[in-house]
């Protein structure tokens, strides 16, 4: 079939059948009763904060992969896979597994065994009130605006895919997500999270099984690549990384390893509460140490549905996609890749699973912001700063609260977001400037014992300073980049690597440097929170194959053998 | 069930929305056979909405039987 006369006939990208809309009613009708099924189970903060601390690892490791796979990520990242090729995958490779294990075995006792509530509350126990309450308040707001450009970015790809009004798409999803979590607090957050997996792995998949057949396999596809784009390669790892002028990111090898594989992910994965809370909610520490093992082998697979699909878009697609700042009408942008191919390949019903699989992550986005908002709000700012002693019901009254206020705030950043496009830009950079300094802080408060109270709040406060100054400096005038980044040809992603290296760095030495000028704490306060001081509880009667450390290590083997095979 | 608050596991749920959706897809591929639409997707004849909407429906039908909450039931009274 033509694909131009499938969208010559009107401005949207697809066109919905009555049983694609029975699929989207259903997934709707679906998550508002377990919403309310769930309301009578979170009666107290730790049951609405952090789901009683009773999921399994199976659950608590699908919802904190899930809690990343979320459509803006989907589509983004599909539309990068187009742009860049294959490179796109070290977001999910290196820049995910090894700091995935890591969260699990070396920092998750830490987190699990001082029982806090969230990564503010594990600095509050570390450091003291300062650091955490810088966290805090940043934390609650990055997480707002997430959650308003989740719901702008679904009502944009809505209006675009399927020709919805734009202010239906906030209402409904702002409802829908408000209902279900302020009912079943963080219960409802991953129940949902869960079903969003399923959701987009089986919505997805197609793509890359029949793109693939009708490629002619992978070698059919690099083939095809090379004759639609000659000269340029899409397909390989790490091959092209020798320099930057090597590949189209415009990056090299040491900022891929150093400041992706180790500031970027490592302070994304194991310090942004959105993903950790997940983990927290694990019923016992073996479970906890194995959640986040258990996602990485659903992370490493995610390039068969993001990727792949960005791949063969260059591949098999008769036009040729342009980035979204040059796109004219009746051209399509990068990330449009993905509702592209699902409209190529999949006929009525497959395409409802495909748009609902879509709906199902941007609400769980939004529901991840939310839940994650209240908790920081109650834990973090409100107990200690505005109301200590109120009984547990007060404040999962507030968590409930916090959830229907925070929708209302994310409602208007969504509209403001719509006046000026630029801020989605803004915001998701806003939110990368706390994460690489904060990683910074929490492990060197894990490892070393002689950190002190205020090297914690001043080492995470030069760190952000660092990531907004060269941010802002690259921004303002572009021979900053080469500076910074070591070469002029750094992309955006690229130069996002370097400033969360710098931020890190900068964090690591004023730490220092202040710790060595201040009084640290005596050892026994620090029992429980670092290393060196903690006892974690060893795993009798478990075999090997029960074991966190083995399972980590056959990932970590996996992730290199994918490296190899892709190099 | 969790063992605290007898919830009904997720699974359950998972099962009935990939069996919903399976029987959704596999009718709808099995209609196309008798009415072939005019606009067909890329390698239609595949007819991926027939094994896909299978394949949905078994994973379905396995998921809500075997975490039902009748079963979970008898399992948790089996464990007191």
């Amino acid at each position: 079939m033509n694909l131009a006369l499938l969208f010559a006939s009107s401005n949207t990208l697809v066109h919905l059948s009555a049983v694609d809309l029975v699929i989207i009613v259903f997934y709707f009708a679906l998550v508002l009763g377990i919403g309310f099924y769930l309301k009578r189970f979170a009666k107290t903060g730790e049951d609405f904060f952090l789901a009683g601390r009773e999921m399994t690892a199976w659950v608590a490791g699908l919802a904190f992969v899930s809690a990343n796979l979320g459509s803006l990520e989907l589509l983004g990242w599909a539309g990068n896979a187009y742009q860049y090729g294959i490179l796109a995958a070290h977001w999910y490779w290196v820049g995910a597994i090894p700091a995935m294990v890591f969260l699990g075995l070396v920092m998750m006792p830490f987190y699990y065994i001082s029982k806090t509530h969230s990564v503010p509350g594990y600095l509050k126990l570390r450091y003291g009130s300062e650091a955490s309450a810088l966290s805090a308040i940043t934390f609650a707001f990055m997480t707002i605006l997430m959650s308003g450009v989740n719901m702008y970015a679904m009502a944009v790809v809505m209006e675009v895919v399927l020709g919805w009004n734009l202010h239906f798409s906030i209402i409904v999803s702002s409802l829908t997500v408000g209902v279900y979590v302020a009912a079943g607090g963080l219960f409802s957050a991953i129940f949902n999270e869960v079903l969003q997996f399923f959701l987009i792995w089986f919505g997805a998949l197609l793509i890359p099984i029949i793109g693939l057949i009708e490629a002619g396999g992978w070698n059919g596809m690099v083939a095809r690549i090379h004759q639609n784009f000659p000269g340029q390669d899409f397909t390989h790892l790490w091959g092209p990384m020798g320099s930057a002028a090597n590949n189209p990111m415009g990056v090299q090898w040491v900022a891929i390893v150093f400041g992706l594989g180790s500031v970027i992910s490592m302070g994304y994965w194991t310090t942004d509460f959105l993903v950790v809370q997940r983990v927290l909610s694990a019923h016992n520490l073996r479970a906890a140490k194995l959640a986040p093992i258990i996602g990485s082998f659903f992370k490493m697979a995610v390039p068969l549905i993001v990727i792949l699909p960005g791949l063969l878009g260059r591949a098999v697609l008769p036009f040729h996609l342009v980035p979204a700042n040059h796109a004219q009408p009746g051209q399509f942008k990068y990330d449009d890749v993905l509702p592209l191919m699902l409209a190529r390949y999949c006929g009525p019903g497959l395409l409802g699973l495909g748009i609902t699989a879509l709906i199902a992550g941007f609400m769980a986005g939004m529901a991840g912001n939310v839940s994650a908002f209240a908790t920081v709000w109650t834990y973090d700012i409100y107990r200690p700063y505005l109301r200590k002693d109120a009984s547990d019901q007060h404040y999962v009254s507030m968590g409930r609260w916090c959830t229907i206020i925070g929708l209302l705030v994310s409602i208007g950043t969504a509209y403001l977001v719509t006046r000026s496009k630029s801020m989605m830009d803004y915001v998701q950079a806003l939110f990368s400037f706390f994460i690489a300094p904060l990683f910074g802080t929490v492990l060197l408060g894990m490892l070393w014992k002689r950190v002190t109270r205020m090297a914690g709040f001043w080492g995470l406060l030069a760190g952000v300073l660092t990531s907004v100054t060269t941010f802002t400096m690259m921004k303002l005038d572009a021979r900053w980049i080469g500076v910074f980044c070591l070469s002029p040809l750094a992309q955006p992603l690229a130069q996002a690597m370097w400033q969360a290296l710098w931020a890190c760095l900068m964090c690591v030495v004023v730490t220092v440097l202040v710790t060595m000028v201040t009084k640290p704490r005596p050892d026994e306060e620090l029992v429980g929170l670092v290393y060196s001081l903690t006892e974690v509880p060893h795993e009798e009667h478990a075999t090997i194959f029960h074991t966190p450390w083995f399972w980590g290590a056959v990932a970590l083997v996996l992730f290199v053998i994918l490296q190899i095979i892709f190099w | 069930m969790s063992e605290k608050h007898h919830i009904i596991p997720v699974w359950f749920f998972v099962g009935i929305l990939l069996l919903v959706y399976g029987a959704l897809i596999f009718a709808t591929g099995i209609y196309e056979v008798a009415n072939p639409p005019t606009n067909r997707v890329v390698l239609y004849d595949l007819r991926a909405n027939i094994w896909w909407g299978a394949v949905l429906l078994v994973l379905g039908a396995f998921f809500s039987l075997r975490f039902s909450p009748a079963r979970e039931r008898a399992r948790m009274a089996g464990k007191a």
